[in-house]
């Protein structure tokens, strides 16, 4: 059995390898009756250790059934049909240097013993919906203590111990009581920080947060999201951040991928993203949303159209119903093109866009 | 009862109000033993006041559980208040004060008052076809029927940008956005002159959210609708209200105008909510307010000002005295000791 190294994470080494993960050609596929949605179609990106990945994108666009690959949690019928996902496991050897080595987890079968001591060990997912993630019927304490047990050798007690700790670390007020809780004695705010504290139990390397905030209110948000910020630079694992609110991603990510129709069409670092964003998509996201201390009291730039659906995947470039730069024979195939270092755009006319 | 008596007696309003809500109230009792004695109460709406001139959006903002909701269901009277005033001017009726109706009256106003929810999968009875549900309203209230019926609401569907060849489908063919829209042709097809909009752009993507936010403002402009928003995101209140309450556990904090209000709060609590607010701006990522703690309990809420436990600027006297709401600048309504002496950061142009 898999058993990490007594509580701390070796410090990543930047010289030696700065990738966790990452994810090739990735294509997750649903055959249903109607016909089979290409969710996730050739989606390619990677993760730094200790880094925050934002993924955005609107519903339907893949983010979470990419996300959920990773895991090897995709619901059924969803298969993953091709691509890999490469993750990679450092561990302190025993002259105290760390080793590493390659897992292709789109390899592994989902029932599997490996994706096993992965899931909820290194890496960890939280849902949008807290109580989707907490059982009911059982305490807290019993959830938390369960997930240490089953990944790490240690007796009931010391569990405990470690359970009430990541409680208290994650701010929650009296955690030698609350650890004998039930979930629905909890508010909204503690439900998601004792999820968060359910994720991080065993200290994972890389933590899949598919849109944390979005079922509380701001402050409870901001609450949440400086909680995340700073467990990620004490515990220094990376995050893949999910979610459809461009604020969120300023605030929180290094990287920003943004998907549509379960393909990425632009990937750049996250000052880039919000300032020369270089798809006629993103672009028009950008535009759309109403900013806070700049009432102009017109109207939005709204996107005209709406997402297609999925059965029906508009041909070449699958924005091009909806965008403003379209050119018939332009758009057809367009290409993965980095545009600047560590900037990439699906756009044929990338290049041509207006400043 | 005759129309007569409905008239409210204390008629003091501004000329082009549409609704003047006085000193409402709204406390639900908590009853505990066998015998359901009640040892208490929540307030979840104590002591609200509003009023919206005709033709205008208020945003009535603040986080779960601090009466918005509550509030606007009275107002709608899906709950009878336990005090205070709701004053309507309807169109056939004139003033009338809405928790004194009997069953007839409060039928004819019903048409005027009209609601758009938050949450258009939950919102619209899968088994009835677009025609039935946004016809429903013309029939039940005899203004058409047959192939009028038909002509009205292709022409109500046509209005919120969907095709009227759509009548005889049903929900499930239809996305978030374009279900929020046959929500809003239902609420229309009477056409009222107050709209409760709850949390209407919430669950829908950010493309859609602006696509019906346009919506409802050329409708407002197109019916002279006056809309009370009820949300809690910001930046959305901010682009669509003229004017904004904010509320905690029950009370109003701070009322003012949109731009006044996200410029230069007055309320330690406003500042904080604008703080909270995730910017789409990456260079913004500075040290922000976070509010610590949770909203006070409306059952047991604290002593003095409901806000001190997590207000940074409190002094002793906020823990004793319960501010009132008071006029400190002409139009500016706030409850807050310390408001004339406080410099509370706004929203960074």
């Amino acid at each position: 059995m898999d058993v990490k190294p007594n509580g701390v994470t070796a410090p990543p080494s930047r010289e030696v390898d700065d990738l966790l993960i990452e994810v090739k050609d990735l294509r997750t596929y649903f055959p249903i009756h109607e016909g089979t949605v290409r969710a996730v179609d050739g989606v390619s990106y990677s993760i730094r250790r200790g880094r925050t990945l934002g993924v955005v994108g609107e519903s339907g666009c893949g983010k979470s059934v990419t996300a959920q690959s990773i895991l090897r949690i995709v619901p059924p019928p969803g298969k993953v049909v091709s691509g890999e996902i490469i993750y990679h496991r450092q561990r302190a050897g025993s002259d105290g240097r760390a080793t590493e080595e390659q897992i292709d987890l789109s390899k592994l079968a989902p029932e599997s013993r490996e994706i096993r001591n992965i899931r909820g060990n290194e890496i960890a997912y939280i849902f949008q919906e807290p109580m989707a993630s907490l059982s009911p019927v059982h305490t807290m304490g019993h959830q938390i203590i369960e997930t240490i047990m089953l990944h790490q050798r240690v007796r009931k007690h010391e569990a405990r111990e470690r359970a009430i700790e990541v409680l208290r670390r994650v701010g929650m007020v009296q955690p030698d009581r609350t650890i004998d809780r039930y979930p629905h004695q909890l508010s909204g705010g503690q439900r998601q920080r004792a999820v968060i504290a359910l994720a991080l139990a065993c200290r994972p390397s890389l933590l899949i947060a598919d849109e944390p905030t979005t079922a509380l209110d701001v402050t409870t948000e901001a609450q949440i999201l400086d909680l995340m910020r700073e467990l990620q630079s004490e515990y220094g694992m990376a995050i893949q951040f999910i979610t459809h609110n461009l604020g969120v991603i300023a605030e929180m990510a290094d990287d920003v991928v943004v998907m549509y129709m379960g393909r990425q069409v632009e990937q750049a670092p996250v000052d880039d993203l919000f300032f020369d964003p270089r798809h006629p998509y993103t672009r028009a996201l950008l535009r759309s949303i109403p900013k806070l201390g700049r009432k102009t009291g017109g109207r939005l730039e709204a996107i005209k159209g709406m997402v297609p659906d999925p059965f029906s995947v508009p041909k070449g470039c699958a924005f091009h119903p909806r965008c403003p730069m379209y050119r018939p024979g332009v758009c057809d195939e367009p290409e993965w093109l980095e545009v600047k270092p560590r900037h990439w755009v699906r756009c044929s006319r990338a290049t041509e866009l207006p400043e | 009862m005759t129309l007569a008596d409905t008239k409210p007696k204390n008629l003091d309003v501004s000329e082009g109000d549409l609704l003047v809500v006085r000193d409402l109230r709204k406390y639900f009792p908590i009853n505990r033993g066998i015998l359901q004695r009640t040892v208490g109460h929540v307030k979840a709406v104590d002591g609200v006041s509003l009023s919206i001139p005709e033709g205008k959006t208020l945003g009535l903002v603040g986080e779960s559980g601090c009466g918005k909701t509550t509030t606007s269901r009275m107002i709608l009277r899906a709950f009878d208040p336990t005090g205070g005033e709701i004053l309507f001017r309807d169109r056939e009726l004139g003033w009338v004060n809405i928790p004194d109706l009997d069953k007839v009256s409060m039928r004819k106003i019903r048409r005027n008052l009209q609601m758009i929810f938050q949450d258009p999968f939950g919102s619209l009875n899968p088994r009835m076809s677009l025609l039935e549900i946004v016809g429903e309203p013309l029939l039940v209230n005899g203004v058409a029927s047959g192939e009028k019926l038909k002509d009205r609401v292709a022409h109500l569907l046509r209005i919120v940008g969907l095709r009227a060849e759509y009548m005889s489908r049903y929900p499930h063919a239809f996305s978030g956005g374009q279900r929020q829209r046959i929500g809003i042709a239902r609420a229309l097809a009477l056409q009222p002159q107050l709209v409760v909009c709850d949390e209407p752009v919430s669950a829908l993507d950010v493309s859609i959210q602006a696509q019906t936010l346009n919506l409802l403002a050329d409708l407002q402009e197109q019916f002279k609708l006056t809309y009370l928003f009820v949300a809690h995101d910001l930046s959305v209140v901010e682009h669509i209200c003229d004017r904004v309450a904010v509320m905690y556990v029950g009370k109003l904090t701070e009322v003012a105008d949109t731009e006044e209000l996200f410029l230069d709060p007055l309320h330690p609590y406003t500042e904080a909510l604008l703080a909270a607010v995730p910017k789409p701006n990456p260079r913004l990522r500075s040290k922000r307010i976070v509010l610590s703690g949770e909203v006070a309990n409306p059952a047991n809420p604290p002593s003095g000002c409901y806000f001190h436990p997590r207000c940074r600027y409190a002094v002793e006297r906020c823990k004793i005295e319960a501010p009132a709401l008071r006029e400190v600048k002409p139009n500016r309504l706030v409850s807050c000791h310390r408001a004339e002496e406080l410099e509370l950061q706004g929203v960074p142009v």
